[in-house]
């Protein structure tokens, strides 16, 4: 039986290419919009682990608690001895100590007087020691748009744009003015010997990146950094992992008292990320049901349509015996032909696509101008195995459903009128 | 003689409500027909043939009365039993073939078999012996749409014959075709009515069918006129 539905539906086009069509575009889009919003999300969480919150971020409790205004006054002293023992404990993590900052910087001219001035964000990495690895987390390496990245003490990089809006160059001298850990001023000098492309609005605006022990040392900071990252050595954020170790870390110093004791936050617990990460996810369950319904609209009309012109056969059908219900159920399993079919094919067409986005990317710079999330200029897709079976979701279930409220036109049909139809 | 009575209408009305009135298709028919009759309902068209035809194969249910098809009451029969009835015991033949039109010669007169849920071998085996005595084994594999009118009955005849239905209700199946094919198809009914000893019911308005038949029932304006017993050609 089935072997004889399945020869009707390949030999009679207008039976199956339409639905297969329909099901086929909508399976497309859903897939491509799962890879999508799976890109958009995971570029997120790269952007946001890499410059600001890593996998995991340790800091004081006093500082964490005030975190958005970095204060480094409250910043976590003793970072060299507690990165030992976070290493030895955890040796496949990366981590990292990094001081955030705020001041501004001075460019002199030759008679070194202010020639011109501007507020920077600033972030100290570990940049000269030989076994960091944040040269590559954050990418500085193709970022570099002029000049080279620092291979000594005192020297600095900083946004190419902001570079271009101060028309500093490279070689220049540049000062620092900020605050040390205890308040009163500060000052260094740094050269600038590169400048640096991002590819995230909110840090090409005005940030410059410092080597951590400079910056210790400039603000007076003397084993004491305001945060320190922990990164998976492989980079993928997965949150069961990483909630194990920010519980077990936690355990440890639950005992501790006082300000100064260390506290881990994961990356979904800094700055709402785990309420945006929910929308991501939310927004994919939403794009499924919008296709599922407008899919079930257009295949229940095109199944009465269709129905409409079969009712002579289905007369016939009914005069040979065949029962209303082994009639309906055989239409159903025909949609679910369709359904699969055109998933299968929108699946790969919808790949197709998603694989040129994850390659390409589709560049959304102009849109964030003044974004302030750490999120990438090129947004780009991202297959992952749910994407191969994402789209039979919204192709299956609306083939079935399509049919099952179409083809109850049977049962609303006196037989002896059916097998009518085909004398007319 | 009794004994072998298998189809059996008694008191049989059909009324179809047309706005304020009532069209009575069918008026008190009380009918019954024997094992391997050959038989036909003739009468002037609105007369109620195709009612009939419907109400016995099960396919429609009367509003008063009843039909007994096989030992089975068609006015309390489920639309399940219904279509077990026609699915065993009867053979439909229409006017206009009513072949499927995708599926090939031999899938079409298979059709009735596959219902059954007989294995491949068998089936194959009935539809070329069904193709066999309709003279078409060798149009297996052709569409309906490559054959000629008297082809497509003649496949349409294969297919209700080819399960050994004890009816077949045949609804003016020459009216579509030319006299030597409607002579040709008769001819083949009734073979199939001696060897198979199937039962054979007609509606028909047409004069060459007339002469096939042992037994000619007359209905006018849904009333049985004459029922007699006829002496074939
Ligand atoms: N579904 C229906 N609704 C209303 N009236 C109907 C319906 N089916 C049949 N009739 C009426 O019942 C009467 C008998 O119809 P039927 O089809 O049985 O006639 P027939 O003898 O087969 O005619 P023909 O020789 O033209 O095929 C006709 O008056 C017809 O209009
Ligand atoms: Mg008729």
């Amino acid at each position: 039986m089935i072997k004889f539905i399945i020869k009707g539906l390949l030999r009679d086009r207008s039976r199956s290419l339409f639905p297969v069509l329909v099901v086929l575009s909508g399976v497309m889009l859903t897939v491509l919009m799962h890879c999508w919003i799976r890109g958009t999300e995971s570029d997120m969480i790269r952007a946001n682990a890499s410059f600001s919150t890593g996998h995991v971020k340790i800091m004081s409790r006093a500082y964490a608690k005030e975190a958005d205004q970095i204060p480094n006054d409250l910043a976590y002293i003793g970072v060299s001895k507690l990165i030992d023992q976070l290493n030895t404990e955890w040796p496949n993590m990366i981590w990292t100590p990094r001081i955030r900052f705020g001041g501004l910087l001075d460019i002199p001219d030759s008679n070194g007087e202010t020639r011109v001035q501007g507020p920077v964000m600033g972030m100290a990495v570990d940049l000269l020691a030989p076994q960091s690895h944040e040269i590559s987390i954050l990418n500085l390496k193709s970022s570099v748009v002029r000049g080279r990245l620092p291979e000594k003490p005192g020297e600095l990089l900083i946004s190419d744009e902001f570079a271009q809006r101060l028309d500093v160059n490279i070689g220049e001298t540049a000062t620092l003015i900020s605050a040390t850990m205890y308040g009163s001023m500060a000052t260094a000098n740094f050269t600038i010997v590169g400048t640096l492309n991002f590819g995230v609005a909110a840090m090409d605006r005005g940030a410059v990146i410092a080597d951590v022990q400079d910056i210790q040392r400039a603000l007076d900071m003397q084993d004491a950094a305001g945060e320190i990252l922990g990164f998976s050595s492989d980079m993928i954020y997965r949150p069961q992992q990483i909630a194990v170790i920010e519980q077990k870390f936690n355990q440890q110093y639950s005992d501790k008292t006082g300000e100064f004791a260390p506290v881990m936050l994961a990356l979904s617990e800094q700055y709402g990320l785990s309420q945006t990460l929910e929308m991501i996810s939310s927004a994919t369950s939403f794009v499924i049901v919008i296709f599922v319904s407008v899919m079930s609209i257009v295949l229940w009309n095109a199944g009465l349509m269709g129905s409409l012109r079969r009712y002579g056969e289905f007369g016939i059908r009914l005069a040979m015996g065949e029962s209303k219900a082994h009639l309906y159920r055989s239409l159903i399993l025909e949609s679910f032909v369709i359904g699969c079919m055109g998933s299968v094919l929108g699946t790969a067409v919808g790949l197709l696509f998603a694989y040129y986005l994850q390659v390409h990317g589709f560049d959304i710079s102009s849109m964030m101008k003044n974004a302030s999330m750490m999120m990438s200029n090129v947004m780009r897709a991202r297959i992952t195995p749910a994407s191969f079976a994402i789209g039979f979701v919204p192709g299956i279930l609306a083939t079935t459903l399509g049919t099952s409220i179409s083809g109850l036109g049977i049962y609303r049909r006196q037989t002896s009128q059916l097998t009518k139809e085909f004398e007319a | 003689m009794k004994n072998d009575v298998i189809i059996e209408t008694r008191g049989l009305f059909k009324r179809y409500p047309l706005g304020e009135h009532t069209i009575v298709a069918l008026n008190d028919i009380s009918l019954h027909f024997s094992k391997s009759e050959f038989a036909g309902l003739v009468g002037p068209s609105g007369s109620g043939k195709t009612t009939l035809l419907n109400i016995i194969g099960s396919l429609d249910s009367p509003s008063e009365g009843s039909a007994t098809v096989l030992g089975n009451q068609i006015e309390s029969l489920s639309s399940r039993k219904a279509a077990e009835l026609r699915n065993h015991h009867i053979g439909f033949i229409f006017q206009t073939f009513n072949l499927l039109p995708v599926y090939s010669v031999f899938e079409n007169v298979e059709f009735p078999l596959l219902l059954l849920g007989l294995s491949a071998d068998e089936r194959k085996k009935m539809v070329f012996e069904a193709l066999e005595w309709v003279n078409l084994a060798d149009r297996a594999k052709s569409k309906p749409a490559q054959l000629s009118g008297g082809q497509s009955q003649r496949v349409a005849i294969a297919r209700a014959i080819v399960k050994r239905p004890a009816i077949i209700l045949a609804d003016e199946p020459t009216a579509n075709l030319d006299a030597e094919n409607s002579h040709h198809i008769l001819k083949t009914m009734v073979t199939l009515n001696k060897e198979l000893g199937t039962t054979f019911l007609f509606s028909t308005h047409d004069a060459k069918v007339v002469q096939y038949l042992r037994r000619k029932i007359s209905l006018i304006d849904g009333h049985v006129a004459s029922d007699e017993l006829c002496q074939p050609a």
